[in-house]
């Protein structure tokens, strides 16, 4: 089991690992820094050729007819590594086309190359997982699924149920809307339709997911059955699905996310609970009492997780 | 015991004061906090939410006799999704500067607890008319928070209000940072929590004092 598991693993990082080179020359080529490119050459390269800008174009893969324009070339002592700077911060979840024209080694011509930059696909997933967890957390980032936020953060034990149900309802939910909005409503143009689509299916994985853990756990249900209606009432489970539409994730990014958000709405629910049972011990005005001063802390969370942004791992 | 039947006005005026959705049942707070950087937010997505309930309010209230009870949730969701899809391409259409600002807020309408409890406890028990001014109440309620909200983070943290610059300067360039949110909605929960407080206290001493 754990072989296979490996090999598995080892597919699936061949498949999507790493960038692609279509010059023999050209050993490696990766992103550098916020906004540079480095590119390994197999062999020096002529400082001339190098110095001139015109034999750089690069472009992102979805719009060819926009350059980024190149501040600056510089090529390393050895003349094997070659840095390109761009103006500006390049956009490191896209895929970047990057074109050197009749590359010069040792005054002979080795033809222009067309390579191909992006970041490993499991940090680009990966990334898509801490940002919904962490930098854009539902809760304190992006505001959503408050009435439930707030309803639910009493105590520690029904926030970690809340947390986990909710968890495991929007990874179903949103991987079977992804399915659904992939291969029927964008085949035939029926993109309109998604928010009765979703909202429809949100439900109905609800309601399946409360016949299946009854039938199969029992115990179980009687912890978390509960939180199974106050699922939908949450707006995440929505919004999860229509900004999986929007981006037009594949298969793994969208479960990604999916599991990002449960698990940040998770540490919310948590982080919130931990603190209003030791706001129960304290002495608050009797105007504050309740929901306001639940406000003002979540408030004080959003300003904690303003820190996490602009952060990135890979 | 049959109630006594609110007159219209007072179903109107229920909504906007008695039982304000933000500020006094504490529904549909994410709009609330999320998007009342300005004035002009408020107002636009208090539109949508008062567009989107006027009109599930009165179809529900229209063909309340033919749905079945045990589907009726599903039915006000899908009915409320139905409109939703419909102000949610207007304004896609003919306001799209506005409509990108608001972002996902106004597909999730779908998802706002208040316009569900409002079916279930007023529209499907109710004639088309008293659903018409219950639902424009709460609407319109909905609507006033937003807007108050938007206007003390305006004021506050840019000086303008529509985008005119009234002060000239920034009191306090914090309100407009999107966490200020959840310190405005708490604040003016407080004020309305005082507001009780004190009015509670006062007739406590009247009655004393008639009674002695």
């Amino acid at each position: 089991m754990e072989k296979r598991l490996f090999l598995i693993l080892l597919l699936i990082l061949s498949i999507t690992g790493g960038c692609k080179k279509e010059h023999p020359f050209i050993k490696k080529v990766a992103f550098k820094g916020e906004s540079a490119i480095e590119v390994h050459f197999a062999g020096p390269v002529d400082l001339k050729w190098a110095k001139d800008k015109g034999n750089f174009e690069l472009y992102e893969k979805p719009d060819p007819d926009i350059l980024i324009p190149i501040k600056d070339v510089e090529l390393s002592e050895n003349r094997l590594i070659l840095m390109i700077q761009a103006y500006d911060e390049l956009n490191r979840n896209q895929e970047h086309i990057f074109t050197l024209k009749n590359i010069v080694s040792d005054g002979r011509d080795l033809g222009t190359a067309i390579v191909s930059v992006k970041k490993l696909y499991f940090g680009i997933v990966f990334n898509i997982l801490i940002a919904a967890m962490l930098i854009q957390n539902f809760v304190f980032t992006k505001y959503l699924g408050l009435c439930v936020f707030f309803g639910t953060s009493r105590r520690k034990s029904t926030a970690i149920g809340m947390g986990i149900t909710f968890t495991i309802v929007i990874v179903f939910a949103s991987m079977m809307s992804w399915f659904l909005y992939q291969f029927v409503l964008k085949p035939f143009n029926l993109r309109f339709l998604q928010i009765i689509v979703f909202i429809g299916l949100v439900s109905l994985s609800v309601q399946a997911v409360d016949t299946i853990l009854r039938k199969i756990n029992p115990a179980l249900f009687k912890a978390f059955g509960v939180y199974l209606v106050l699922v939908i009432a949450n707006c995440i489970i929505l919004a999860v699905p229509l900004i999986l539409a929007d981006n037009e994730y594949n298969a793994i990014e969208s479960f990604m996310l999916a599991f990002g958000a449960g698990l940040g709405f998770l540490i919310a629910l948590f982080l919130m609970s931990s603190v209003r049972e030791r706001l129960e011990l304290a002495n608050v005005p009797p105007t504050y009492r309740g929901l306001p001063i639940a406000f003002v802390v979540a408030g004080l969370f959003a300003l904690a997780f303003m820190g996490f942004s602009g952060m990135s791992l890979f | 015991m049959p109630r006594r039947r609110k007159s219209n006005k007072e179903l109107f005026l229920n909504g906007i004061f008695n039982e304000n959705p933000i500020f006094r049942l504490a529904l549909s707070m994410c709009p609330a906090v999320g998007i009342s950087t300005t004035l002009m937010n408020g107002f636009l997505l208090g539109i949508a939410v008062l567009f989107v309930q006027v009109f599930s309010s009165c179809t529900i209230s229209l063909i309340k006799d033919y749905i079945h009870p045990r589907i009726r949730i599903p039915t006000y969701t899908l009915t409320i999704a139905t409109w939703v899809t419909v102000i949610d391409m207007v304004l896609a259409a003919y306001m799209p500067a506005a409509y990108k600002q608001m972002g996902i807020f106004v597909k999730l309408i779908v998802a706002f607890a208040i316009i569900t409890m409002r079916l279930e406890m007023f529209a499907c028990k109710n004639d088309f008319v008293p659903s018409f001014w219950d639902g424009l109440g709460m609407g319109l309620g909905f609507m006033f928070g937003m807007m108050s909200l938007g206007f003390v983070r305006e004021l506050l943290g840019m000086g303008k209000l529509f985008g005119h610059d009234i002060l000239g300067f920034r009191p306090l360039l914090f309100f407009v940072l999107p966490a200020a949110g959840f310190f405005c909605v708490g604040i003016i929960m407080a004020v309305f929590n005082y507001v009780e407080i004190v009015y509670k206290r006062i007739r406590e001493r009247r009655w004393k004092r008639g009674y002695s």
